[in-house]
């Protein structure tokens, strides 16, 4: 009955959005619980519906903790993993231990009267109210949207910190059962030691929980409508099993969600990763509700109440106090290291959002009253430090953040401009890197994606997820069959499917979305493929532009193929996605395709200018293209020998910077002699002081000091690198010599028979 | 300390530098230092060699165009005031520093930064990206896979997005305008160079 009229009330509020635009959710609905324990109380004058610790802990919270973790931005939590650590530990700590002293020291200064109580006690309690609660953090800070950072810090802070606080609340149990005198420094490290079993064991039981999901989700293709089950029966496995070792059961559930996500949502069928997130959300939010609900309820109960004016007051006073000092005192410390110091607004709003809630009260509960004679009065006192922190601080936290003007959650929408400048910064900033020389972050991290790529992934993807592991490509999908059932809807409004099937008359008239007259719209109906347009539509550049629904700001169709477009090819940088305030892990895909790739035009321009600089030819301006020679580079499975001379470069060589010639290898060579300007006279530049003479591009530090190892290639390339050094002392000596450049040919040609010709795009062994 | 104070002699005008720069004088020791194990045979410059005996410069797809951006145009060497010089663009910007009313701009404001990327694009100089320019750069960091027309398009694309003049080119304030939202002290600031 209670679940029905819970979920009315729910429908009610949530249709009156001017009150949940002042009241956070959650605090309407403790109220609501007090309205609901207030009937039952009326009823039974016994409180018949309480928040039981054990329902609380093994049927409510799980679930909400897999939710918070599967949806977990994991780049930002990884890159902000060093500051919410040390939030995390060193906070609770200090808050556990700082409340409960303070408490006591003021006990002893007789400010609350006459209690039944000991140090110990105190500690105990400082323990468990200390804990910032997750559940309270993500109600409130559902509704206000700070920045990414801010919430991170402070959501992952309530996350991690159940490691500390299990911890805690068991080690000062354990001392109140033992007594005062019998605690000795053994007793302390072995406490000490607990921590970090709990803790560590805890996140690695859930890491190989994550593996086993992982590998799970590889074979089960034909069960897919229960794929989700899976997922959730084994997250609350993980769950049970860190409790049953007396491991930290919300570290371990945490770690499950956080490292899997990645590899079933590619494993998965995109059915099956829908359901599961809205599994998963339904049931996050039905335990939220039915938690704060009995948080209310659970207040209507006069036997529980012990009331001390001073032990409550003090108890919140210092709650808060503690908080503050001990927040802005990390922050301080933090920011001697971090390249974004946090704002002293955020950091405010850190401490004003370290919410208490269920799980405090949970702790409280389930505390043995023959121990802790005034369990009531902790469990009281408890109870009002949530609804303190959770009405008043959740009701004050919008208008708090509005006030100090915090930065909000960007939800910027990123113009071609943006982006080509975003991936270009990122290529400085590695290259700025390089040349510093300082290599400490992305040393970890090239190593991890490299033991990722290497082992990870061929254990828990399946193998057609491996092939397409790059998760822009899967956003290109999808978004190209938006376009694609969005640009049929519309033709069906408009009146007739006519314009698909006959291209030329293209004249239907849709508005146009922006005031932009140029309206280059290259659907790509042809999905996946990555077949260029122009073979779908006869005029390559047509001026249609798609009208799509006014509200859906993000689908201004226009840009989006050009969007895709440059999302699906750009070439990562080495910072890829990485904020550059990471101090560590960041996951890029190094591909060494795209490695190679690089690698080989770069080299590929440096000979044409430097043989263009040799044979006085200016490089056109217009760069030739490779088409349709590699529409995907398919490995190639060839084991690459590092002791065969490729006339690799050579080739290279032919595609000089003429812009007439195309991109047909086999071609090439007849073209080139009959392309190449002047490629039959004597060029009289053509003498060897010609290389003392450099313009900016002339690469005379591969040849000139025959220094082989000038381009010593990376650990990737090394297998595949063409220049060996035999090539370019080749042609070193080529340049030398006063020959023609009729010999030049000849030269390149001799070489080039040498070795088969081969497509350079198909050169690459995967890793 | 009285070894930095005398490595730090050895750099010549370095408190000038210092100053221009806003670098500490152990970030110039740092930097001094990987300026010679960069300069292999001890020249006291640098030339396009030495930044392409960095390998990692050869993965980048605009390696050779930063490379180039450490050379004034016309000359062949690099020596440590520009090396620095040019590093300093990428120093966190420092939010406490007090504004001195005459002060020339610091080398490691926004706008200064924006200009070193600006003048990546604009290899001719003439002050602003013609589509050419654009296009060379999108190629340079857009795969094998996407076609001539599919290029010209974006690159179209962007210049209309940016352009507001309609001269078909994107000047310094267009590029400035163009990436007003974009936090540029992050995206163009290395952390150890604070």
């Amino acid at each position: 009955m209670t679940h029905i009229i819970i979920c009315l009330l729910f429908l009610v509020c949530e249709l009156n959005h001017s009150v949940t635009s002042v009241f956070p959710e959650s605090s309407l609905l403790i109220m609501l619980g007090f309205i609901l324990g207030g009937i039952v109380w009326g009823a039974d004058k016994a409180q018949t519906f309480k928040l039981i610790p054990t329902n609380f802990f093994y049927y409510l919270l799980p679930q909400i903790i897999l939710d918070a973790s599967y949806c977990m931005p994991n780049k930002l939590f990884f890159s902000n993993l060093g500051a919410i650590l040390i939030h995390a530990i060193i906070g609770t700590c200090w808050n556990a231990g700082t409340v409960g002293i303070a408490l006591w020291a003021c006990y002893e200064g007789g400010a609350m009267g006459n209690l039944n109580i000991g140090p110990l006690q105190f500690l105990l309690f400082g323990a468990l109210i200390s804990a910032v609660d997750p559940v309270a953090v993500i109600a409130v800070f559902e509704e206000v949207h700070v920045n990414e950072v801010l919430y991170i810090l402070v959501f992952g802070e309530s996350l991690l910190n159940d490691g500390v606080t299990v911890v805690l609340y068991n080690v000062f149990d354990a001392f109140v059962s033992l007594g005062g005198p019998k605690i000795n420094a053994a007793e302390i490290i072995k406490g000490i030691v607990s921590f970090f079993v709990v803790a560590f064991g805890g996140s690695f039981l859930g890491v190989v929980f994550a593996i086993l999901i992982s590998m799970l989700t590889r074979i089960t293709k034909n069960v897919q409508v229960i794929e989700a089950g899976f997922i959730i029966v084994l997250g609350y496995l993980s769950y049970l099993t860190a409790e049953m070792l007396s491991l930290s059961a919300i570290l371990s559930i945490t770690f499950c969600g956080v490292c899997c996500q990645k590899y079933i949502n590619a494993n998965m069928d995109e059915k099956s990763v829908t359901t599961l997130r809205y599994t998963l959300k339904v049931m996050a939010n039905g335990s939220e509700t039915m938690i704060f609900v009995f948080l209310g309820v659970s207040a209507i109960d006069k036997n529980i109440w012990v009331w001390n004016t001073g032990f409550i007051l003090l108890t919140i006073f210092f709650v808060v106090i503690f908080r503050f000092i001990g927040v802005f005192f990390l922050n301080w410390i933090l920011n001697q290291s971090r390249l974004i110091p946090i704002d002293i607004t955020d950091q405010f709003v850190m401490a004003y959002g370290g919410l208490r809630g269920a799980v405090a009260y949970g702790l409280a509960a389930l505390l043995d009253e023959k121990k802790i004679p005034e369990k009531n009065l902790m469990l009281g006192t408890t109870l009002i430090v949530v609804y303190f922190t959770v009405i008043l601080q959740g009701i004050t936290m919008k208008p708090l953040v509005q006030w100090l003007k915090v930065k909000k959650a960007t939800h910027s929408d990123l113009t071609l401009n943006g982006k080509m400048n975003n991936r270009a910064f990122e290529h400085i900033l590695t290259a700025m890197e390089d040349i510093c020389g300082r290599m400490g972050d992305n040393w970890w991290t090239r190593h991890w994606n490299y033991f990722e790529d290497k082992y990870v992934c061929w254990l828990l993807l399946k193998s057609d997820a491996r092939k397409h592991k790059d998760p822009i490509f899967g956003a290109f999908h999808k978004l190209n069959l938006e376009d694609a059932t969005k640009y049929v809807t519309e033709g069906e409004r408009k009146g007739s499917l006519d314009f698909i099937r006959n291209y030329d008359s293209a004249s239907v008239d849709f508005k146009k979305k922006l005031a932009l007259e140029y309206g280059d719209i290259t659907p790509y109906i042809t999905g996946i493929d990555n077949v260029p347009v122009t073979s779908v539509m006869k005029n390559p550049i047509p001026s249609v532009s798609l009208d799509i629904h006014e509200q859906d700001r993000k689908s201004l169709p226009d840009k989006l193929s050009a969007h895709h477009l440059l999302d699906q090819h750009l070439y990562k940088s080495r910072r890829d996605n990485r904020p550059t305030y990471s101090r560590s892990h960041y996951n890029t895909s190094e591909n060494p395709d795209e490695m190679q790739e690089i690698f080989q035009r770069t080299m590929r321009s440096r000979l044409e200018s430097f043989k263009s600089a040799k044979m006085g030819v200016n490089p056109a301006k217009k760069l030739s293209k490779h088409p349709k020679k590699d529409s995907t580079h398919k490995p190639n499975g060839k084991p690459a020998d590092p002791h065969r001379t490729h006339p690799y470069g050579d080739e290279d060589f032919e595609f000089s910077a003429d812009s007439a010639s195309s991109s047909e290898i086999a071609g090439h060579f007849h073209r080139r002699s009959t392309n190449t300007p002047g490629a039959g006279v004597d060029n009289p530049a053509f003498i060897p002081e010609m290389d003392t003479s450099p313009p900016m591009r002339n690469p005379p530090w591969q040849t000139e000091t025959g220094n082989n190892t000038a381009v010593a290639p990376s650990q990737r390339a090394q297998g595949r690198l063409p220049w060996t050094s035999t090539n370019l002392r080749h042609l070193a000596l080529l340049r030398m010599s006063t020959r023609s450049t009729d010999s030049f040919v000849m030269a390149d040609a001799s070489l080039d028979e040498e070795a088969p010709e081969e497509k350079p795009g198909t050169h690459h062994t995967r890793l | 300390m009285g070894s930095t104070s005398s490595t730090l002699l050895k750099i010549p005008n370095v408190e000038v530098l210092m100053q221009e720069t806003g670098f500490s004088p152990a970030h110039m020791i740092r930097l001094h230092d990987r300026f010679k194990a960069l300069d292999k045979e001890g020249r006291g410059h640098l030339c396009p060699q030495d930044f392409g005996a960095i390998k990692e410069l050869a993965m980048n797809p605009i390696g050779d165009r930063i490379i180039g951006a450490f050379f004034c145009p016309g000359k062949e060497t690099v020596d440590f005031h520009t090396f620095v010089k040019i590093l300093a663009h990428f120093r966190p910007v420092d939010k406490n520093r007090p504004k001195e009313p005459n002060s020339p701009e610091p080398i490691n404001s926004r706008s200064n930064k924006l200009r070193f990327a600006f003048q990546l694009y604009d290899q001719d100089k003439d002050g602003k990206i013609s589509r050419d320019e654009l296009l060379k750069v999108l190629q340079a960091m857009l795969g094998m896979q996407v076609t001539e027309e599919q290029l010209e398009s974006i690159a179209d694309r962007t210049i209309q997005e940016a352009d507001l003049d309609r001269d078909d080119a994107i000047s310094f304030e267009e590029f400035r305008k163009s990436l007003e939202k974009v936090n540029i002290d992050h995206k163009m600031s290395i952390r150890f160079l604070r």
